[in-house]
């Protein structure tokens, strides 16, 4: 076994700050770490906290976090920030509001640039978490921006998804009529403090009302981050939603849904990778060139090019 | 196809001690940012551990610390102490700020690779990291 690897099961943070490095490089040696340590995971809760710019989900994450240590849980937190898309450079501040929790020997805070060209997840974000949770910690917590596709694909990262809101932002409630509320497990009004706090509650549960019947309705939780108040009610239902995955048999089909969508995106990405390596940058140039002089659709050129690998 | 995914340089930009002006520090960062790096930035009053500590979890290449309170003898050796605590001796150091002439054999000495004083173009900056991070 990896001399690294070894250190890891044994909990020292150094080597899981390094093995974390590796996977988001994408290396060979992320690879074969991954690969040793994926036995070890599964066991974490995985909670994905989303909303808009601002809305205090970094606060949120770090009152969350000190709640648990309260309940003397430990905890991994990954948060996620747009990459520009020009440059691939990256500002990474969550930790600015996490500062309490920095010499905590319970916790292990991590910065993560999204990397993709289209902002979005961070294309290993997956892989991150994963070694997170094979660490040992009692909790995930992945923190992204939500900007629409991201809320959905966090979704289907973590097992249960905060979505934060704010009072006084009429631009939310559009993003939640846009579809966006179906993926929270849980939805969160933060900056309670502010005025309208209340107002913005009941326009949630009038929103929810619409859901069909049956369907399980997210509770709607009051927090004031900064001051530390709504957490215990936060971690409160945020197990209250672990127990109910469990026991409805959710927990299990999610996993198989999720486990099913990576392999498969895994998949592609290796088959893309080797049409590239397969096809000559001129035999490409060419194809495109036809297809955009519309000699040749799309379809028809891209089966080429899978041919060259495929037989 | 290379940029996106390859492996980045991750920079550190801390301020240790009390004072609040964090205007310097935030300049660096954006410029190390527009120059293609990925940088975690902490805030102000920063103590030694917290520093070190960031350093790890973070797993940077780089850290770079401002300072302007003159505190730098004082607080600088307790931050490489703190860091080769941790095992991070493979870390590359700078520093910027009001950082007297006369303290650079000292910082040198620590371990610091460069100190940028007020008024270095922050492009020096940027091609100082990209030079002294093998990656
Ligand atoms: N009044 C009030 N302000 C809050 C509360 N929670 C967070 N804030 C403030 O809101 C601002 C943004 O907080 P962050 O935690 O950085 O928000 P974020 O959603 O993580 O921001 P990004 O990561 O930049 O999208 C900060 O100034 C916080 O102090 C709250 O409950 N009440
Ligand atoms: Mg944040």
């Amino acid at each position: 076994m990896d001399e690294l690897v070894e250190r890891f099961l044994a909990g020292d943070r150094r080597a899981l700050a390094r093995i974390i490095s590796r996977v988001e490089s994408e290396s060979g040696e992320g690879r074969e770490c991954l690969r040793q340590l994926y036995p070890h995971s599964g066991k974490a809760h995985i909670i994905g906290i989303t909303g808009g710019a601002g809305a205090g989900k970094s606060t949120l994450t770090g009152a969350l976090a000190a709640e648990y240590r309260r309940r003397g849980k430990t905890l991994g937190i990954v948060a996620v920030d747009p990459s520009s898309p020009f440059t691939h450079g990256a500002i990474l501040g969550d930790r600015i509001r996490m500062q309490e929790l920095t010499l905590d020997p319970g916790v292990y805070m991590r910065s993560m640039a999204g990397r993709g060209a289209l902002g979005g997840l961070a294309p290993t974000i997956d892989d991150v978490v994963a070694v997170m949770d094979a660490f040992g910690f009692d909790y995930v917590i992945i923190e992204t921006v939500g900007a629409g596709q991201d809320e959905v694909e966090i979704a289907g990262l973590a097992l249960t998804t905060i979505l934060v809101n704010n009072p006084g932002t009429g631009d939310d409630i559009q993003a939640l009529k846009a579809g966006i509320i179906e993926i929270a497990d849980i939805l969160v009004v933060n900056k309670a403090d502010h005025p309208g706090a209340d107002v913005l509650v009941s326009q949630l549960q009038a929103l929810l009302s619409l859901a069909p019947a049956g369907a399980r309705r997210p509770p709607i939780l009051k927090t004031t981050a900064l001051k530390a108040e709504g957490l215990a009610e936060l971690a409160d239902a945020i197990g209250e939603h672990g127990a109910y995955l469990a026991q409805s048999g959710e927990l299990e089909r999610r996993r198989a849904d999720d486990a099913r969508q990576q392999v498969l995106s895994i998949a592609r990405q290796i088959l893309l990778e080797r049409i590239r390596a397969a096809t000559s940058e001129e035999e490409l140039a060419e194809l495109v060139l036809r297809v955009a002089a519309r000699k040749l659709d799309p379809h028809s050129a891209a089966e080429q090019l899978a041919g060259n690998v495929l037989r | 196809m290379t940029a996106p995914t390859s492996a980045k340089i991750r920079v550190l930009i801390a301020k240790p001690g009390l004072d609040g002006h964090d205007r310097g520090a935030k300049v660096v960062a954006r410029a190390l940012r527009d120059g293609g790096c990925e940088v975690i930035y902490t805030g102000i009053r920063q103590t030694p551990e917290m520093i070190a500590e960031a350093a790890l979890q973070e797993d940077v290449d780089v850290v770079g610390l401002s300072i302007l309170s003159g505190a730098h003898l004082e607080l600088f050796p307790r931050i490489v102490d703190e860091m080769k605590k941790r095992g991070l001796t493979d870390v590359l150091l700078f520093c910027g700020g009001i950082i007297p002439e006369e303290d650079t054999k000292a910082l040198e000495g620590l371990g610091f690779a460069a100190i940028f004083r007020p008024g270095t173009n922050t492009q020096d900056i940027v091609k100082f990291v990209y030079e002294h991070v093998k990656k």
